[in-house]
């Protein structure tokens, strides 16, 4: 898949994983940090992220370091996966 | 012991939550009475509501009406009493580990389903950092709750205490009481005081849980708290509809409660659910200041013109029984 | 406050079934950790401390009858662990003088897991459907002892039987008991493993609490349960130690976790130690919550840090023996706290190697025997930032 493409799909399953009803994709900017500042996520998100990378695309991230990386933004997860199929 | 009533929130099968007590909603034949919810968007702020569920919805929803409905006062403790707690989220979460054998488990049904989230979330959403605790036992959750808060009074440690009653519907609960009683639902919130704030101001003078009490525990009970049974205007029972459980209210309306005192019954207003006891106390709460009770809820009228000291009686399955007393601040001559 | 004191003690975890058991064990550094036998889950790789008794032997233990009683496993580790905390207490109150405040988190959870089928279609019986609620364990110990005053059961996480000793207490203190028997239990269950393994927080070789390397919870089953009097009727030969201080606070924070720097923590231990009249530098020992996860043991360690200075007392954590009980791991500490005072004994970490770089100081490593232990303080924290701590004094 197309990196925007791949983009505008996790946009969706994050709403949909982290119950952010409120928000459409657009409201998301793909390069804006998803913890604390930006979507204001915390370590309970960042478990169903690591979650959702496992059962959309099969990826299963263990290394502390390299989840806090792919997990920096949309475009870093984005990356991440396209780096790891 | 004592303690002041000086608000209260409740979110309950009547339009309790605007502070409407008149308990005029048609419920009869209804087998399930769910709660009338308000709109959460004004009372929780949108970034917590994303991760709740219902019952910490209804929780926070009631405890914030609660604060709303006492200036804004803040609560120095927070007590909550309920039965099966986030047995929703529980069996939500049990239901995954069954189905996915035990991989790939979402951490949130699980952590949404400790039985201190209620108390928890409210601790958090108005950020009292002090005692905090919840009472998980059946029909006397809520009641030891409320114990647990006139203890916080009395120690004076504590002079605002924030005390709730919480259950939701459970098909887990439903399978358990029907087909003879109507399951309701809903969570009431109280802030109890060590002073009372206006002429208003419902005093708590004791409250009691019992398993398995030998016969004349009322009777002790109202002796203790120098209450004679002839001063009692108003006795709220906990009539259920089932024949096993209100047989023990019969017999104390036969043969115990004097034909002066007013009797009043709540569980086909709110169903029956294991804290329905703060529906009670909220309403007996509110009709002590409003001079009488609803007349959906009279079951026997009294003598006095206005009721000011009140006795609830309720138990659970014959096992758990429960005693309250309300009086008005200052009784005022009838 | 007027004083409270412990006459009776009761106690069964993965390391014994009385108090004398736990005690052996703690002074062997016996773990009770080990691979789960009794019950099926696909998380076996992950060690656990299993009381290794099946329902039945326990159903006799616990003077019940399979047949007659339907009891969850929890409130038979119950009366086991409040039997022997009764035994132990030799004072006669009236009976309306006595109370019960019980704990527990998972109630009678791993009977609806053998029979989540049936439970989830609705087909079980009724006197079955009511175990799942955190009830069941009190009723039954109170129905066993005959208890009928104010009766309740706590549920506060993993500090619920701290918060249970901390209602019986104020019950003295406030009057309205004379005698309380408090405590906790938790039967081990798969809702539970996978809970605490969705959050990633469970060791896969065991906890290591306190150690650079340390990598989570293992978990554990029990019930302990004490005896609280109150001055007037407590006979003095019977006093194993006084509950001298305690907090019940909240930290408000996050859902689960404790903040870094564990303001939390230092606002329950200073609370208690105000309660206790005592200084920190009054402490003997620190039994602490140490769960073995990366931050409880950090953000406990700051608190500790924070509130003790350079002059840190012994401290450690006995969940490396036990693993962690939940509901039962406040009493269960408690217990072993009096041990402490009681012995003159300090209890070492097991599989402590590395020292956290984050903290001055290390664990206890060793036992230590003849120590004058004093006063101890136990904390318990738990989900939903209910924070507890107790102070326990030589009588």
């Amino acid at each position: 898949m197309e990196k925007t493409a791949l983009v505008e799909q996790l946009k969706a399953q994050i709403i949909e994983a982290l119950l952010l009803e409120d928000l459409t994709p657009g409201d998301i900017d793909p390069a804006a940090p998803l913890f604390v500042e930006g979507l204001g996520l915390d370590s309970i998100d960042a478990l169903e992220l690591i979650l959702l990378l496992e059962k959309q695309y099969g990826i299963r991230v263990e290394d502390p370091k390299e989840r806090r990386d792919a997990l920096q933004s949309v475009n870093a997860m984005a990356d991440y996966i396209l780096s790891h199929q | 012991m004592h303690a002041y009533l000086t608000s209260t929130g409740l979110i309950s099968p009547q339009r309790t939550f605007e502070n409407d007590f008149s308990c005029g909603l048609e419920t009869e034949g209804m087998p399930i009475l769910p709660a009338i919810e308000p709109n959460y968007k004004g009372l929780i702020n949108p970034v917590q509501l994303r991760r709740m569920s219902r019952i910490l919805k209804l929780g926070i929803g009631a405890a914030q009406l609660c604060i709303n409905n006492a200036g804004g006062q803040q609560p120095d403790a927070i007590i909550v009493g309920t039965g099966l707690a986030c047995v929703n989220d529980l069996e939500l979460f049990l239901k995954s580990i069954i189905e996915t054998g035990e991989q790939g488990l979402s951490s949130i049904p699980f952590i949404n389903s400790l039985h201190n989230t209620v108390a928890a979330q409210v601790a958090r959403t108005l950020k009292i950092q002090t005692y905090n605790n919840t009472h998980c036992h059946r029909g006397a959750s809520f009641e030891n709750a409320l114990l647990d808060a006139l203890m916080l009074l009395h120690e004076k440690e504590h002079r605002q205490v924030l005390v709730g009653g919480i259950d939701e519907f459970s098909m887990h609960y439903y399978n358990l009481l029907t087909p003879k009683v109507v399951t309701g639902e809903g969570a009431g919130f109280f802030l109890l005081s060590d002073s009372p704030a206006g002429k208003n101001s419902v005093e708590i003078p004791a409250v009691r849980t019992y398993y398995a009490p030998e016969e004349d525990f009322i009777a002790r009970f109202l002796e203790e708290h120098n209450m004679p049974l002839h001063h009692l205007d108003a006795v709220l029972l906990g009539i259920n509809g089932n024949p096993g459980d209100d047989a023990i209210y019969c017999r104390l309306i036969d043969n115990f409660f004097p034909p002066s005192c007013q009797l009043i019954t709540y569980k086909h207003l709110c169903g029956e659910y294991h804290t329905s006891s703060a529906f009670a106390l909220a309403l007996a709460a509110h009709s002590i200041a409003a001079g009488a009770f609803p007349a959906p809820a009279v079951f026997r009228p009294g003598t006095a013109a206005k009721p000011q000291k009140v006795l609830l009686y309720n138990h659970y399955q014959n096992c758990n029984h429960t005693l309250m007393l309300a009086v008005a601040r200052q009784p005022i001559k009838n | 406050m007027p004083a409270v004191y412990i006459t009776g003690a009761g106690m069964v975890s993965a390391i014994g079934f009385s108090v004398k058991e736990t005690l052996l064990a703690l002074r062997e550094q016996r773990t009770g950790i080990a691979p789960i036998t009794l019950f099926d889950t696909k998380l076996k790789h992950l060690p656990a401390g299993e009381v290794k008794c099946s329902d039945e032997e326990l159903f006799r233990r616990a003077d019940m009858h399979p047949g007659r009683d339907v009891c969850s496993r929890t409130a038979l580790l119950g009366l086991v662990a409040a039997q022997e905390a009764m035994r132990m207490s030799q004072s006669k109150v009236d009976k309306q003088r006595i109370s019960l405040v019980s704990a527990t988190t998972t109630g009678g959870m791993r009977f609806h897991e053998k029979n989540a089928h049936t439970i989830l279609a609705g087909t079980v019986e009724k006197k079955y459907i009511e175990l799942l609620d955190c009830a069941d364990a009190a009723q039954k110990i109170a129905g066993y002892f005959g208890i009928s005053n104010n009766v309740t059961t706590v549920s506060t996480a993993c500090s619920s039987s701290a918060n249970a000793i901390i209602v019986g207490a104020r019950m003295i203190k406030t009057g309205i008991a004379d005698k309380v028997l408090v405590g906790g239990a938790d039967a081990l269950t798969r809702f539970a493993l996978n809970g605490f393994n969705s959050l990633e927080i469970l060791s896969p070789g065991g906890c290591m609490p306190f150690d650079a390397h340390r990598n989570g919870i293992s978990l554990g089953e029990g019930a302990a349960y004490l005896v609280l009097e109150a001055a007037a009727v407590a006979k003095p030969e019977n006093i194993l130690c006084r509950l001298s201080g305690y907090a019940n606070t909240n930290e408000a924070y996050h859902q689960t976790a404790s903040s870094p720097y564990g303001e939390g923590a230092v606002h329950a231990i200073r609370k208690a130690l105000d309660t206790a009249g005592l200084p920190a530098a009054g402490i003997s020992y620190i039994n602490a919550h140490g769960t073995g996860t990366v931050i409880n043991d950090l953000s406990e360690g700051r608190a500790i840090e924070t509130v003790f200075g350079a002059t840190v007392p012994p401290v450690s954590s006995t969940k490396g023996y036990t693993g962690h009980t939940l509901a039962a791991a406040g009493a269960a500490e408690a217990i072993i706290s009096i041990l402490a005072i009681q012995h003159r004994l300090l209890f070492p970490n097991l599989r402590f190697t590395t020292q956290m770089p984050e903290l001055s100081f290390l664990p206890q490593t060793a036992l230590e025997e003849n120590v004058p232990v004093n006063h101890v303080l136990s904390n318990s924290f738990g989900f939903g930032g209910s924070n507890a701590a107790l102070i326990f004094s030589r009588p």
